[in-house]
């Protein structure tokens, strides 16, 4: 189902700088040129073309505190001659990128452009780390969560803790997902960090906030990404100046959700039923409560419901969602449907998640049956915050072109036959959520 | 042998220069003449290390600098004060909806499910523990504060929860479901810890 009016929107290239713990090297703009060289270098389009061929840009950051520069997305739409092209920032907490990856679909979608450009960046090395949980923090109620203690790692670990009750989820289940994602990384050499780790090197780290460690959550980074977006026609100028065609890869559903800022204020309701559950699966589950993300239902109903997703752990071939926390991959499991409300912590350990063909260290039953975060996410890759959402749209649309192997120099991350991929942005406490499909099509 | 370079524009200042007479008339005295290298902090920086060859400065390490950054930002508590005020009263207030009777633990004027206008009610002094953490680490405001521990607490009769620190528990000691009971600073901070609650002893 497409939207009444709505034009189809390519995803036709991208491009991520290395995530590393600072870069003090470069000035934020050159650093999101990186990867918008990146992407016209994939093409074979040389700068001067391009920008004859991009209508505007969508520039994504999150912090304003955390490089103390107002205005910044026009520094970076001068840093790449893009000057006088329409341009608006997006922030939306973690899932800016996933925001502004959306906001570009819409200018492309409504036909206000042909070409439109997302970029996105984090410079969160301007500031020692505990600065940035500060800033982070900010991102609660100052009235009443900030002044309390606030550390959005504490936020995290109680939303788990109650999931553990709840549901029985134990911390080696989620560990699961460190020890995945860190070994995915092995194999992406764009990731911040890559590690070989067991069960028991996730456990064994420094408690962070009970029961999350040092290895259950991301970390911060400087990094950028972009990816271009493109109609029927802007793709078909793209393809005249690249001098080649394109594998077709469409946006087939975007949707969004939100949930109070404020923990404390979630209700305890029904849940919202997917295309493949009933009522009958959540009999006395009171939703969300802290233990689940509503808005990440809410943006995964939508986007499914576009894209005609019936069964997601069946029609899709690999998700990238946003690991920030073990906690939150898998509380996204849910959210998305790969499993029922309360079978996360069992998903996790299963192996589904996992990627076929790669060897863990575990004893995985069901290996390879939805591989989510096969990139590594942002556990491993590092979470520059309005960079990440749009990492996971370039790391899918590889995925999608079959072009894995040479962007990442292995083979390993390569989905195989991926036709349908989502990609999930989350801020907050589950604030802001979306989700994206993108498919390949041809 | 390589030519030797004109001086560099960026001089030190002397002691005299530094003693000056102000250059500009209104600048106090001492404000170096323009063109010297002095920031408003007296960072004096010479020496630079500078290659011979233009094309080298790409090899060059960065320069990195400190800017401080202070505010005092003056934030009300607006509809909210009367919670803050209470704190100070040893009282605990959350709010419910006269229409539809949902109550909020942490309060707030607009009732989400109904729109209606919320009315300030007194909260149970006991609850129980909804859900709880113990942060090692934390934010730089609280870094001196860890190890602390942050409970979401309910409360017969609320449909909504309160966010609070938990004092005099051991971590292995705080369960969910566990009783707490309320307790407020002597002087308050108007600040949400200005309540705080301890295990529920029989």
């Amino acid at each position: 189902m497409a939207l009444k009016g709505m034009r189809p929107v390519h995803v036709v290239a991208g491009g991520v700088s290395k995530f590393a713990k600072a870069r003090p090297d470069r000035t934020f703009q050159p650093i999101v040129k990186e990867a918008f060289d990146e992407a016209l270098q994939d093409l074979g389009l040389e700068f001067g073309r391009a920008n004859e061929l991009i209508d505007g840009t969508v520039g994504c950051y999150f912090s304003d505190h955390f490089m103390r520069q107002l205005k910044a997305a026009t520094m970076v739409q001068d840093y790449l001659g893009l000057c006088p092209k329409p341009s608006h920032r997006v922030e939306g907490g973690g899932a800016t990128g996933g925001l502004g990856f959306q906001e570009g679909w819409k200018s492309v979608a409504s036909g206000l452009m042909d070409v439109c450009l997302v970029f996105g960046w984090e410079t969160m090395s301007h500031v020692q780390t505990w600065k940035g949980n500060e800033f982070i923090a900010l991102a609660s109620d100052v009235s009443f969560d900030y002044p309390v203690g606030g550390f959005y790692s504490g936020y995290y670990a109680m939303m788990v803790v109650r999931h553990m009750h709840e549901f029985g989820t134990t911390v080696e289940q989620m560990a699961h997902v460190s020890v995945k994602n860190h070994t995915n990384a092995l194999h992406n050499p764009y990731a911040q960090k890559r590690l070989k780790l067991s069960v028991a090197d996730v456990r064994a780290a420094p408690m962070v906030a009970y029961p999350l460690t040092r290895l259950d959550i991301c970390v911060m980074s400087d990094g950028a990404a972009c990816v271009l977006l493109a109609s029927e026609e802007g793709l078909a100028s793209i393809e005249k100046a690249a001098g080649r065609s394109l594998p077709r890869v469409v946006v087939t559903g975007v949707g969004r959700g939100t949930d109070a800022m404020r923990m404390a204020d979630r209700p305890h309701g029904e849940v919202i039923l997917l295309p493949h559950e009933k009522p009958s699966d959540y009999k006395g589950l009171k939703y969300p409560g802290v233990h689940s993300f509503r808005a990440g239902r809410m943006a995964s109903k939508q986007a499914y419901e576009m894209a005609g997703v019936k069964n997601p752990i069946k029609d899709l071939s690999f998700v990238e969602l946003h690991d920030a926390y073990t906690s939150s991959e898998v509380q996204t499991y849910e959210d998305m449907g790969l499993c029922r409300y309360g079978e996360g912590g069992p998903f996790a350990a299963s192996g589904k998640a996992f990627l076929p063909g790669i060897d863990y260290g575990l004893r995985l039953r069901g290996q390879g049956t939805i591989p989510v975060n096969p990139s590594g996410g942002l556990i491993a890759c590092g979470h520059p915050v309005g960079a990440t959402g749009l990492m996971q749209a370039v790391f899918a649309l590889w995925q999608l072109q079959g072009t894995i192997p040479r962007h990442f120099g292995d083979a390993a991350l390569q989905v195989k036959d991926a036709r349908r991929g989502a990609i999930h942005s989350h801020a907050g406490t589950g604030t802001y959520v979306t989700v994206s499909i993108l498919e390949r099509q041809d | 042998m390589a030519r030797r370079r004109q001086p560099r524009r960026i001089a030190r200042p002397t002691r005299r220069a530094r003693r000056a007479p102000p250059a500009r008339p209104g600048a106090p005295a001492g404000t170096p003449a323009p063109g010297r290298a002095e920031t408003l902090e007296g960072t004096v920086v010479f020496r630079v290390p500078f290659p011979e060859q233009l094309d080298d400065l790409k090899g060059m390490s960065p320069i990195i600098v400190k800017q401080p950054y202070h505010i005092d930002y003056v934030h009300s508590f607006g509809q909210d004060s009367p919670f803050f005020a209470g704190l100070a009263n040893r009282r605990l207030l959350g709010t419910r909806c006269p229409r539809c009777d949902y109550t909020y633990a942490t309060p707030r004027l607009s009732c989400m499910v109904c729109g209606s206008e919320t009315d300030w009610v007194d909260l149970p002094k006991t609850g129980r523990v909804h859900t709880f953490t113990t942060c090692y680490f934390g934010s730089e405001e609280f870094l001196p504060e860890c190890p602390f521990s942050l409970i979401l607490v309910e409360f017969e009769g609320a449909d909504t929860l309160f966010l609070a620190r938990l004092v005099g528990a051991q971590p292995k000691e705080i369960r969910v479901g566990m009783e707490v009971e309320a307790r407020f600073l002597r002087n308050a901070k108007f600040k949400p810890t200005d309540v705080y609650f301890v295990p529920r002893r029989p």
